[in-house]
């Protein structure tokens, strides 16, 4: 019989891994993509849309079309998976068996964790561009605001894409210089962290950029409450920052079926898998993909794409009996907009920081590795084409490999040394 | 990556001062550690969340979170901040002799 593999979410991992394994089995497998939408958005561009740097059509598309024929796509909620069962019991009563399973559902936001930043002011002065709907809308907040406090806040980690509300406030900085508005305008970064990011040398580079910019950061700040009415974030040793206009990152946890599935998700639903094969804690046949997961590295389509290679690799093993090989490394890299028509590039694993160097890019030469370039820039915005059309389709994509690159090198241990 | 002596004994550390292995640590290394970073007295809530920090690292390789700590330790999130001021999990870690969290990538 036809192995099943079920795939949990059509998003960048599930739809990557389901072409990948229809490629490789054709119809000697049956492969099942399950979702609650047909609404696949590519993310790297919510970024873009508060600022008329993308549009909301330019960046959405049908998930079910990214799929190969052939490949099953039902659209449906997920109640819990029986691991022990090897089924996934479907909101509505439906069951689907399978003998291999891939978690796929990403990150959800949990504005609720945090009290009172849904209140009266969700979508008035107090906005996220990390959904579509809120991105639009905060297009609009941002148009009608020309002097005050703006804050851009982080609730708390993990989130998706970390450097996302670093580039933020570098493109409201552009934006804001760019209307004549910027000495009349706060730009406060908040964070949870102790500096601008999470890895030491990254970290400083992008603090000496925020300085350069103007733009305050209050660190160690773990928001533990939002005063709507008197627009103030309180941290939970009790200090506070107002703000005219907030832009927040919720909190995120997993979709919430894998915490209603037992054994099979943390505390915060995040999937408890290898941190090398990828394949979860509770059972030999489920393995875990991108956002979904709890490996230690940063939540990123690149580091997506990366497991990618190796969960087909560790699939194709586990169903023809041998043992896992596919080893992922926790490699990631990032492009960060910097404004001004620049960004630039980090990239990084389990084990090497962020490191100054070069990294080779196909069609694009070689990027200055944690330097602010032009060539930087473009590369993120060309990236959209390749994410439809190479990534998702499960094609390599020539010089970006799952490995972190053998000629990056890694820095001594004391986080110290000079940048480029 | 530096060598101290903490109560008495000879122990490795990163450059923030986090425990590299986890088997050199005791209880008069932890109440050392405590008392550099501004906790006077380790007391029995002190003791709840750095033994749960201590031994979810041990269990499953990687400590948790202040928000997860939060729903799992016991000890709700405004009293960790109290317990453990500024970063509740990155403190209880250090004085439980464990490496830096690494959910904060």
């Amino acid at each position: 019989m036809a192995s099943r593999i079920v795939i949990l979410g059509g998003g960048t991992g599930g739809t990557l891994v389901a072409n990948r394994l229809q490629r490789l089995y054709g119809g000697s497998a049956s492969i099942t993509v399950i979702d609650r939408d047909d609404t696949h958005v590519y993310q790297p561009g919510l970024l873009f849309v508060p600022f008329g740097l993308a549009q909301p059509g330019e960046i959405v598309r049908s998930r079910r079309a990214q799929l190969r024929d052939g490949i099953d796509f039902r659209l449906a909620e997920v109640e819990s998976v029986a691991t022990e069962e090897n089924t996934v019991h479907l909101a509505g009563g439906a069951d689907v068996e399978y003998d291999v399973l891939v978690v796929a559902s990403g990150a959800e936001l949990q504005p609720q964790e945090t009290e009172g930043l849904q209140g009266s002011e969700w979508g008035r002065s107090i906005h996220t561009f990390y959904s579509l709907d809120g991105a639009i809308a905060l297009r609009e907040a941002l148009d009608g605001f020309r002097a005050g406090r703006l804050v851009v806040n982080v609730i708390d980690m993990p989130i998706k894409c970390p450097v996302a509300p670093l580039e933020f406030c570098f493109l409201a900085d552009w934006q804001l210089r760019e209307r004549g508005l910027r000495d009349d305008v706060e730009l406060t970064f908040v964070t949870p962290l102790d500096a601008a990011f999470t890895k030491p040398v990254a970290a400083g580079a992008l603090g000496s950029l925020l300085a350069e910019k103007g733009i305050r950061v209050e660190s160690e700040f773990a928001t533990g409450r939002v005063d709507a009415a008197g627009r103030r974030l309180h941290s939970w040793d009790e200090r506070a920052i107002s703000f005219e206009l907030l832009v927040t990152i919720p909190a995120h946890g997993g979709a919430a079926y894998v915490a209603r599935s037992p054994g099979l998700g943390d505390a915060l639903g995040w999937v408890q898998a290898d941190r090398h094969t990828l394949q979860a804690k509770v059972a030999k046949n489920i393995f875990a993909i991108g956002d979904a997961t709890d490996v230690p590295t940063s939540k990123a389509g690149s580091v997506t794409h990366f497991e990618g290679e190796i969960v087909v690799e560790n699939i194709e093993r586990l169903l023809a009996g041998e043992e896992l090989t596919g080893s992922y490394d926790g490699h990631a890299n990032c492009f960060i907009e910097t404004g001004f028509h620049k960004a630039l590039l980090i990239d990084f694993n389990y084990d090497v920081e962020p490191m100054p160097g070069r990294f080779p890019v196909p069609h694009v030469g070689p990027l200055p590795l944690l330097a602010e370039s032009r060539l930087n820039h473009l590369a993120k915005l060309a990236f959209q084409p390749l994410y439809w059309h190479m990534l998702l389709p499960g094609h390599d994509i020539p010089g970006v490999g799952s490995r972190l690159h053998s000629a990056a090198r890694p820095l001594s241990t004391t986080g110290s040394e000079a940048l480029p | 990556m530096s060598t101290v002596t903490l109560a008495g004994s000879s122990v490795e550390v990163d450059a923030e001062g986090f425990l590299l292995d986890a088997g050199q640590w005791n209880e008069q290394i932890a109440q050392e550690i405590a008392r550099a970073n501004g906790i006077e007295e380790l007391t029995d809530r002190h003791w709840q969340v750095v033994n749960f920090m201590r031994n979810s690292y041990l269990e499953s390789g990687s400590a948790p979170s202040v928000r997860s700590l939060g729903k799992t330790s016991g000890v709700p999130i405004k009293e960790l901040y109290e317990l453990f001021p500024k970063g509740p999990a990155k403190l209880a870690a250090k004085v439980g002799g464990i490496p830096k969290p690494r959910g904060c990538i």
